[in-house]
């Protein structure tokens, strides 16, 4: 029997919850409380959800959000999205096989309806990730009165997939607590607040020009909210890209990829490999081998990834093969992905022809960038309500951003409110405008040359918001502008005549893994180094043989574990001694985890992107749009009028920058596209919720 | 000045103007077509549910009603292109004697002007639609010749047609102003151009009020709103529009039905009627349909909704559209005030334009257009709007 379940993890706690028993097509399946209908049919092998009803196309996971409905199956009869509802005992699930039927209920049957709840409140908060509970904090410790929703089962956003620590300040920000830790520690900070409200499991479904919003509250009651402001925290959705094979069970998005194995605690591929090299991509790539998946590849379709430097050298290190100038070119398989295609691509962004490669692998992420979910806002601001974004619904940046941006909205509008007659603290703005910065400038690596004693090494080369290290270290030897976080640390000895200690703080807190300890005290020749690691401490043992690798992952020595330890004030990541040749010793910054890579196989495929699946709704290709381009047509709206792209359940929300791109292929400015009307609702509810049918509980949820 | 002269000029790519095109170019017109959104069909024609019927209650509309049923009907078989059209009729239900009375009194007409619909008992109504709510159902009439199809697609069948054929169109120009010489029309001022011509038809929909005024013609056509939604796609359950036209507090009648792609689309009459050319959608909508909604089919409470949306009626005071040409000035003529049912009209309508122009009248047509002067009173009451 199957089981892919994560029974232990590094960071992630994974306790010993019931176990129960469920039917997929019949058959008797095992889940675990807590987890999702997609997660639990992960956890036993199954990726191919139904088929959709146009041309029978496998369906599978793809958002893992509740904003898309390609994980719809049949639950009791009821098309559900599988992501979004919780298992429970006895359900009997079976695949979407083309239409559903509605099921035939007694027509004498009387209804009874009850009147839609009306409710006012000051601040409606959309969204109860990192901004939006940011911003609840701050408007709850001045006592408005708010209401913040959100869709899932609990609090945190993206915070609670996030094992890694994170970057920012540490003084703004809390830097150098886990994203996991970090919702705990909001969520529990929001409700000490009696004037918040949470509704989980809640979704905003459409603003309406009578400035009321439409709620789905707990999946079940339809509620219109009256609010005097409304501030949009909705986060961000992931692009999506179009090539042949995209829409095939296996390829998804990073963000889905963490939900299921970060949040869900399953294991839903063997082999990944992940197409773009921002943050995303390479933190998936992290929690991946951290989950014991292996990473076949990276591709990054630039010639330098996009996220932070020391994201990448921590997966180089391990092992990952990542290629910059690739793009890929398909997923391949019959029912599912089992491998995928990728070139060389030239200045132009054109793959080069010849430079073709497979790699087997049963899952591709695609992490090409993030949208704002900023729908609501827009139409709030078309609808006269006072509204406002915080978070990526504003600009896609890091979570510590979002933090703060949350933070600042939060105050803005307590301020607005009369609620707050100060200002805004000018250090506010310049702390958020540096923690939404890009990376910056990338300088050489330098060493002390003193080989005596015992001194931190830090790899840190590239300018981003970050500042653990030097707050916590006692004798503050390490230094970071105080201006701005952005500068590079350094390691400065002669701030106390005591020199370091090696009380190995600054080894565990650096959330990217980037400083190392060198102690020439009891071997001057062979140094020993101490190494930062995140994985399970079972899997390196004392004695064991390590392959030792510089910042970007070449191999420097091989050397034996001497041993393995974690420090009191260390939080899950362990520390690893080994001893090296001294003239490798500073550059040595991590180990190989994964030693075996794929090798690919040469192979030509003749890329079509007209087959490329645009809207996979309505399951439009490429090249049905890109004639109506060809054609003349500038209006999207009659895009959709012809191809039925955008009028699926999603709303356009995938499709959209797709059809962009496809205009920018086809060479027609930006400016002469005119795009598609938005309309409510958001996610799509049952006509019985919205007249307010008191519906009785075996009844369906959307 | 030659490039930019035309026979025949229409103001407005919606359910009229588009068709119009059509068979004013194959009548052997010079046509242009100047249209204020980006696309055809961009305004109401979209945000029409896509009903279609000859089952009205006077002999203009039936008659139109037929003509568009039996272009859109036919269209796949003769031109290929799928339109979505749907046969699977009209079905208006009752549970009081009133409407009942109503339906009956119009039906003896209905059938003399050889629409193809009778009355239907309760029990055999609940043979057609059996998951219609049977308590105090009186019965109804079903006309099962009318059917349904995508006003999108039929638009936009018409627009690609009518280019092919060698019509012009003009997207995201306004009028701006009406070119009147001597009391004849010589042609459009747009935002971009002049455009020279001495025909010029108004098919503006909810803003020809506004277009008239700049031939200093008034025409009593204001706009009201309505809204609507369509949902999810289930297997098909039902074939004709259900159409109930009881009275309740805060609306007057509502229809849905079941459309080719499964989806069920719907919409709804607001008591009083809501003026205006507001087209946001409303917090008021949802709840008072479905309520409607569920009340006749309890087996449509599970279907979940997609999107919602509000659309422009224009209205006449009488509820029959205006068509024909002006007195005022020669040449302008009105195709107007289809009170929400321009798709079902517009393409009968739009022959009917063809025909004007051309001077080649059938022998209705002048009853027809008695109906639709511009000049009628005005008073008279549609029964079955």
């Amino acid at each position: 029997m199957i089981n892919n379940r994560l029974d232990k993890h590094p960071i992630l706690l994974v306790t010993d919850r019931p176990l129960f028993n469920f039917y997929w097509r019949g058959q008797k399946l095992t889940a675990r409380e807590g987890e999702t209908i997609a997660s639990a049919l992960f956890a036993n092998g199954i990726r191919i959800f139904g088929f959709h009803h146009k041309d029978g196309a496998p369906q599978g996971i793809f958002c893992a959000n509740g904003q898309c409905a390609q994980c719809l199956v049949l639950v009791d009869g009821f098309p559900v999205k599988s992501c979004m509802e919780m298992i429970k005992p006895g359900m009997q699930i079976q695949p979407l096989l083309g239409l559903p039927e509605l099921p035939v209920l007694n027509p004498e049957e009387k209804a009874e309806f009850h009147p839609i709840k009306e409710v006012e409140v000051t601040v409606l908060i959309i969204g109860g990730g990192p901004a939006g509970l940011a911003a609840a904090i701050e408007l709850g410790s001045r006592g408005v009165n708010c209401l913040l929703i959100d869709d899932k089962h609990r609090l945190g956003g993206k915070l609670i997939l996030q094992t890694h620590r994170f970057f920012g300040s540490v003084e703004a920000v809390y830097a150098g607590t886990r994203g996991i830790d970090l919702a705990t520690r909001l969520e529990k900070e929001v409700r000490k607040f009696p004037t918040v409200d949470i509704w989980l499991q809640t979704t905003a479904l459409a603003a309406f020009s009578d400035k009321k919003v439409g709620i789905l509250k707990e999946g079940k009651e339809y509620v219109l909210v009256k609010p005097e402001v409304i501030l949009t925290a909705t986060g961000a959705r992931e692009k999506s890209l179009a090539f042949p094979g995209n829409t095939l069970p296996g390829v998804y998005g990073a963000g889905a990829f963490q939900t299921l194995v970060n949040r869900d605690l399953v294991r839903p591929t063997e082999k990944l490999f992940i197409v773009g090299g921002g943050n995303v991509g390479l933190i998936a790539g992290y929690h991946a081998l951290q989950a014991g998946i292996k990473v076949v590849g990276l591709i990054e379709v630039m010639s330098e990834v996009g996220g932070y430097k020391v994201h990448k050298d921590k997966l180089a290190r391990l092992g990952v093969p990542i290629l910059t100038s690739h793009t890929i070119l398909s997923a391949n398989g019959q029912a599912s992905v089992e491998s995928v295609t990728i070139a060389r691509v030239d200045e132009q962004f054109k793959p080069i022809k010849g430079t073709e490669k497979t790699y087997a692998c049963d899952t591709v992420l695609i992490a090409v960038g993030l949208d704002p979910v900023n729908e609501f806002y827009l139409k709030a601001r078309e609808f006269g309500f006072p509204a406002y974004a915080a978070g990526d619904a504003e600009e896609i940046a890091e979570a510590s951003a979002a933090i703060f941006s949350g933070k600042i909205r939060g105050l803005e509008i307590a301020r607005d409110l009369g609620q707050y007659s100060g200002q805004i603290p000018d250090t506010w703005e310049k702390t958020a405008e540096i923690l939404k910065s890009k990376p910056g400038q990338t300088y050489p690596e330098s060493y002390l040359e003193k080989e005596t004693g015992i001194m931190p090494v830090i790899h840190c080369l590239q300018e981003i918001p970050c500042d653990p290290c030097s707050a916590v270290c006692p004798r503050k030897l390490i230094e970071v502008d105080k201006n701005d976080i952005r500068k590079i640390p350094a390691y400065r000895e002669e701030n106390d005549s005591r020199g370091c200690s090696g009380c190995e703080r600054c080894v565990v807190i650096c959330p990217g893994l980037a400083i190392t300890l060198v102690d020439y005290r009891q071997n001057p020749d062979w140094p020993e180094v101490t190494i930062p690691f995140e994985f399970l401490k079972e899997t390196i043992n004392p004695g064991q043989e390590i392959i030792l690798v510089d910042l970007e992952g070449q191999e420097l020595a091989r050397s034996r574990v001497n041993s393995v330890k974690s420090i009191k004030v260390n939080d899950r990541t362990i520390l690893i001694k080994a001893q090296v040749p001294k003239e490798v010793a500073k550059k040595v910054s991590g180990l190989r985890l994964q030693t075996q890579i794929e090798r690919a196989d040469e192979k030509y495929v003749e890329n079509i992107p007209d087959e490329a699946i645009i809207c996979r709704c309505e399951r439009v290709t490429a090249g049905e749009i890109r004639k109506l381009i060809r054609d003349g047509v500038r209006d999207i709206n009659e895009i959709k009028t012809i191809t039925r792209a955008g009028m699926g359940p999603c709303g356009a929300k995938t499709c959209t920058p797709l059809v962009h791109r496809l205009f920018r292929e086809e060479g027609v400015p930006e400016n002469e596209i005119i795009d598609q009307t938005k309309r409510p609702l958001f996610i799509e509810v049952p006509l019985g919720v919205l007249a307010g049918l008191n519906m009785k509980n075996e009844e369906r949820k959307p | 000045m030659g490039g930019n002269n035309y026979d025949v000029i229409i103001i407005g790519a919606g359910s009229v103007g588009t068709p119009a095109a059509l068979f004013l170019v194959r009548a052997g017109f010079k046509v242009l077509v100047v249209e204020k959104n980006s696309s055809p069909g961009q305004s109401s024609n979209k945000r029409a549910i896509g009903g279609l019927r000859a089952t009205h209650s006077d002999p203009a509309k039936i008659c139109l009603g037929l003509r568009s049923l039996d272009i859109i009907s036919g269209w796949k078989e003769k031109y290929g292109e799928d339109l979505e059209w749907y046969k699977g009729g009209y079905c208006f239900v009752t549970y009081r004697e009133e409407e009942e009375k109503t339906l009956k009194e119009v039906l003896p007409l209905q059938k003399s002007l050889g629409l193809n619909i009778d009355w239907l008992e309760a029990k055999e109504l609940r043979q057609l639609l059996p998951d219609l709510n049977p308590h105090d159902l009186r019965g109804g009439t079903l006309s099962p010749d009318d059917g349904h199809a995508s006003p999108l697609l039929a638009n936009e069948a018409f627009y690609c047609r009518a280019k092919k054929a060698g019509a012009e169109f003009r997207f995201q120009e306004n009028v701006v102003g009406l070119k009147i010489e001597s009391g004849k029309i010589k042609g459009v001022t747009t935002d971009h151009s002049h455009y020279g011509a001495g025909i010029v038809i108004n098919a503006a929909g909810a803003w020809a009020a506004e277009v008239a005024k700049m031939a200093g013609v008034a025409i009593p056509v204001t706009p009201d709103s309505h809204e609507a939604a369509v949902t999810e796609p289930v297997q098909r359950f039902f074939h004709p529009m259900v159409v109930d036209i009881r009275p309740v507090s805060g609306s007057a009648n509502y229809y849905f039905y079941q459309h080719a792609t499964g989806q069920i689309i719907f919409c709804i009459t607001p008591n009083p009627s809501i003026w205006g050319f507001d087209v946001r959608e409303t917090s008021q909508f949802l709840p008072m349909v479905s309520k409607r909604m569920i009340d006749l089919m309890p087996r449509l409470k599970n279907i979940r909704v997609r999107r919602t949306w509000r659309g422009l009626y224009p209205m006449t005071p009488d509820g029959f559209p205006i068509v024909g040409w002006t007195k005022e000035v020669e040449g302008f003529l009105l195709a107007t005030g289809m009170c929400g049912q321009g798709f079902m009209l517009g393409p009968g309508v739009a022959e009917l334009l063809a025909r004007l122009v051309s001077e080649k009248p059938e022998p209705a047509d002048e009853e027809v257009l008695s109906y639709l002067s511009p000049y009628r009173s005005f008073v008279s009451e549609e029964k079955l709007k």
